[in-house]
């Protein structure tokens, strides 16, 4: 806890001076991953690149008017972070919600442990954390007050940002006592509270704290940052990845009003990591001139080795890959002699296409260069990822580096890759360190950010005369994000694997899952639940298709393959990483995958009679050591097209700090889930991204979404339990959901993503 | 030199005047709540109101609204501090997630409460075609029938 006496707005960043008294600079650490010393694995946010900070006074201001600002280092995209972590501090500490602010941190690994806002990661590693801050602040407070009555600690209590001393009948602000307390030492243990005194955790009650700057447009987002004498740029890029410039005339382009110098960027080769696409860029005295000067410029691309890549010869590849064996990944019994002998045998093949993230505001950003320092305004998921490219492409001290984080106009995983930073940044160095914003428009987000991969699976079933399933193949065919990092990659790597294919929590006694080769020709990044997000499609139609082979109940059958409650340690499974979480602590819990397949079908009232023309259909995905599960409701209509009147989806994540937030992350997968089901598709020819903008890449609009969203929080109340993530594994059961009701409501099974095409009307 | 009125003041502007709209609000004047999403009127994020109409402003050239037009934006919408309802309503039902489509659909809410003070779900499917990346429509949907409440 430090004193301090101005008030921060809510947007701007923590200022270096006042949160780092008394704490050491330090220099930034450059590696990513554990120091190679160390032997034991060290797990949750313990096993993040830089690990944890439990420091209240680094943390939790406490200014003279009883102000409490709560230090955010988690980058706010939508999933309410910048209210769900000072909300769990503000409940330890006792305070009135009314009177606490929170400041944003910039990137400083150092200072503030890792800041990677992805993997449905903040609340999961810095709930039990965030209490203790609290409530170390709290035990502060009240000995500064016991100490100034003379009266012992113990019969001081903390009360709604007040210190109270019933026997005298004292009680005193949290203000008035905030510099004394800030001057003593952190207690060593704190006692949190009992649960049941909970004011603000697990009630849902708290508005965004950046609700009103959001509804009257003061909101700041990384495209809306603004600096005196701020230049505008935008860049064209090369089409196709892994090209570059051949030669350029930028002759018409100066003749555009306000466009003030035209610049070319090297490309980084690939893997290109998070470096820039390189390019012709365009700077100007605002942003359409320079959109303007772009489209006058006459570029020659030097392709590269990708310029053959077209969506429809890699897709006919991917389908010969799974049709042959690949890299065993999981071999459980005797998939081959079980396969021999079952009575029959059930197979399938699911194509998920490229997918782009789409986030409303597009990569931007803004760079300036001073006195030998720079300073970044930018919408990233990781400011220190992109405090490391700026010192490794600008050449800037790290030390000199500041990374201040926005708010982001959706992130899904594209601003985790500051390549739109280090653009900022070279430009700024062109123009002699001016602050430079470059604004990525919706055309360069759709054809030149990392997308989802593009993957192609087969499964393949043998059951015996019962219908039991007693051995499953499942070949994934993929381009993994991997090869955005090292060379000739062409296997998927741990961290996929665990999203869904190796850990698969059937009850069957023969398992194999294989992975063919498949080489990237784009850049392959993560996109909100990742590999989840195919493997959950094929598996849980399949699920399905079995049974309505099958000619049983499709929930009950999904029940059968889950089998009984049971633990399953994941490292059993050839699940070595288990979303970095101690296998221990999170066992694969199948009582839990059950729960959650119960209460959606209790909550979607599985089973009962539908109108003509209607269908059900159901999936569940273990993800982000969360449990899901989706019952889709679809219409179609007499020409065969699809309407979706309700989507129920549960979800038992353990305990729910903020279930406000929890409920508004579901609403939102299921929407995310049902365009990458439904719309959503991007392709390639001759290397070129084909789509350009919300017309070729369509994504769901108020008409075309449920009607109903009905999300069902499964309660843990002892908030001692392990919690599961949230923001992502929402996703990844929605497209087989409604793939299964579609089959259900028309008979038709669609198999390829996205599937409104293959529909009539 | 061409005047324009945003939210009740004259700002002399001297871009470009085929500069849209959208591009003058944010760049020149500085009125950063009009946001950008897609440049071709697919997505509703830049709508402002152009004499009371909601209107993509990334379509509408400066040289059509200069003069007698008035221009209002998401910054404008309270009166002498007080809220619109549909930002009451948005407040109230806590609406958005990453908040960065909302001020289009909040202008775009109220020009539709201004024509259908009680519109029906149809009317809201019809009317609010904006894009919401994060999810919010369902929010979206109660919060315009709240603030029809008002």
């Amino acid at each position: 806890m430090t004193h301090h006496r101005s008030l921060r707005p809510a947007i701007r960043n923590v200022s270096r001076r006042a949160f780092l008294a008394g704490a050491g600079a330090g220099s930034l650490v450059l590696s990513v991953g554990l120091p190679a010393w160390s032997q034991e694995k060290k797990f949750a946010a313990a096993g993040m690149p830089n690990g944890l900070r439990e420091d209240v006074k680094l943390f939790v201001a406490i200014a003279d008017d009883g102000t409490v600002t709560v230090v955010c280092h988690r980058s706010e995209m939508g999933q309410g972070i910048r209210t769900s972590l000072p909300l769990v501090v503000a409940d330890e500490l006792e305070a009135d919600w009314a009177k606490v602010k929170v400041a944003q941190a910039p990137g400083d690994e150092t200072r503030f442990g890792n800041q990677d806002t992805d993997g449905s990661r903040s609340m999961r590693h810095h709930f039990m954390t965030l209490r203790r801050m609290g409530a170390a602040a709290r035990a502060m407070l009240v000995q500064a007050a016991a100490t100034g009555w003379g009266v012992p600690a113990d019969q001081v209590e903390a009360v709604n940002h007040e210190l109270v001393h019933r026997a005298s009948n004292r009680k005193i602000g949290y203000g008035a006592v905030a510099k004394a307390a800030a001057a003593l030492p952190v207690p060593a243990s704190v006692k949190l509270k009992d649960p049941a005194q909970f004011r603000y955790i697990g009630k849902g009650q708290i508005g965004l704290i950046d609700g009103m700057d959001i509804t009257t447009g003061r909101a700041g987002f990384g495209i809306d940052a603004r600096r005196d004498g701020m230049l505008y740029a935008v860049v064209a890029r090369p089409p196709v990845y892994g090209g570059k410039v051949a030669s350029f005339d930028a002759a018409e382009a100066m003749k555009v009003k306000g466009v003030l110098k035209v610049v070319t960027l090297d490309s980084t080769p690939p893997p290109s990591e998070f470096g820039p696409l390189g390019g012709v860029a365009v700077v100007a005295s605002n942003t359409w001139a320079a959109i303007k000067g772009r489209e006058a410029l006459k570029i020659t691309w030097d392709n590269g080795g990708n310029a053959k890549y077209s969506s429809d010869s890699y897709k006919a590849m991917l389908e010969a890959a799974v049709r042959k064996p690949g890299k065993v990944v999981r071999d459980q019994g005797n998939v081959d002699a079980a396969m021999a002998s079952a009575a029959r045998r059930i197979e399938a093949e699911y194509y998920v296409p490229h997918l782009a993230h789409a986030t409303i505001e597009p990569a931007a950003a803004v760079v300036q260069i001073r006195d030998g320092a720079c300073e970044a305004w930018a919408c990233v998921q990781s400011p220190e990822a992109a405090k490391v490219r700026l010192f490794k492409f600008l050449g800037i001290p790290a030390d000199k580096v500041t990374v201040n984080v926005t708010l982001l106009g959706g992130g899904f995983g594209r601003k985790s890759k500051p390549d739109f930073v280090v653009e900022a940044g070279l430009l700024s160095k062109a123009m002699n360190g001016a602050p430079v914003k470059v604004t990525w428009t919706r055309e360069d987000d759709l054809q030149n950010s990392p997308l989802h991969t593009v993957t192609m699976q087969r499964l393949e079933a043998g059951l015996d005369a019962s219908g039991k399933v007693v051995a499953w193949r499942h070949r994934s065919a993929f381009p993994s994000i991997l090869s955005l990092f090292a060379p000739n990659v062409k296997l998927p790597f741990a961290i996929e694997l665990g999203m869904g294919l190796v850990n698969l929590p059937f009850d069957i006694p023969n398992i194999r899952a294989e992975t063919p080769e498949a080489e990237a020709h784009a850049r392959i990044g993560w996109f909100r639940a990742v590999a989840n997000i195919q493997h959950a499609f094929a598996i849980q139609s399949f699920v399905t298709e079995i049974a309505q082979a099958l000619g049983k109940d499709p929930k009950d059958y999904l029940l059968e393959l889950i089998g009984p409650p049971r633990k399953i340690n994941p490292t059993s499974v050839g699940d070595g990483w288990n979303h970095g979480e101690d296998p221990a602590l999170y066992p694969i819990d199948t009582g839990r995958l059950r729960g959650v397949v119960e209460a959606v079908a209790r909550g979607a009232n599985w089973g009962r009679t539908l109108p003509k023309g209607r269908g059900l259909g159901i999936a569940a995905h273990y993800s982000f050591v969360s449990y899901l599960a989706v019952v889709a409701e679809v219409q179609a209509d007499d020409r065969g097209g699809i309407s979706v009147p309700r989507i129920d989806i549960a979800i038992d994540c353990g305990p729910q700090i903020n279930p406000e937030r929890i409920r508004s992350q579901l609403e939102g997968a299921v929407i995310m889930g049902m365009s990458n089901a439904m719309l959503s598709e991007i392709t390639f020819k001759d290397g070129r991204v084909v789509q350009s903008n919300f017309d070729g890449y369509e994504v769901a609009r108020m008409d075309s979404a449920p009607r109903e969203v009905h999300v069902h929080l499964v309660p843990a109340t002892d908030y001692t339990l392990p919690l599961g993530g949230v923001g992502e594994p929402g996703v990844p059961p929605v497209a087989p959901a409604l793939a299964n009701a579609i089959a259900a409501a028309t008979g038709k099974r669609i198999r390829q993503l996205p599937m409104r095409r293959q529909l009539a009307g | 030199m061409p005047a324009l009125t945003v939210n009740g003041k004259v700002h002399q502007v001297t871009v470009d005047p085929r500069t849209p709209l959208l591009w003058v609000l944010r760049d020149t004047i500085g009125l950063t709540g009009t946001k950008y999403g897609c440049g071709v009127a697919q997505c509703g994020a830049c709508t402002v109101h152009i004499d009371g109409v909601a209107t993509r402003s990334c379509q509408v050239p400066l040289s059509q609204v200069t003069g007698n037009k008035k221009i209002v934006t998401v910054e404008g919408l309270a009166t002498n501090g007080v809220l619109n309802k549909v930002q009451r309503a948005w407040l109230a039902q806590d609406v958005p997630q990453c908040g960065y489509c909302q001020s289009g659909m909040i202008m775009a809410a109220v020009a539709l409460l201004k024509d259908k003070p009680k519109p029906t779900d149809a009317d809201i499917d019809a009317a609010m075609t904006n894009i919401c990346r994060c999810g919010t429509y369902q929010q979206v949907r109660a919060a315009i029938h709240e603030a029809a409440k008002a």
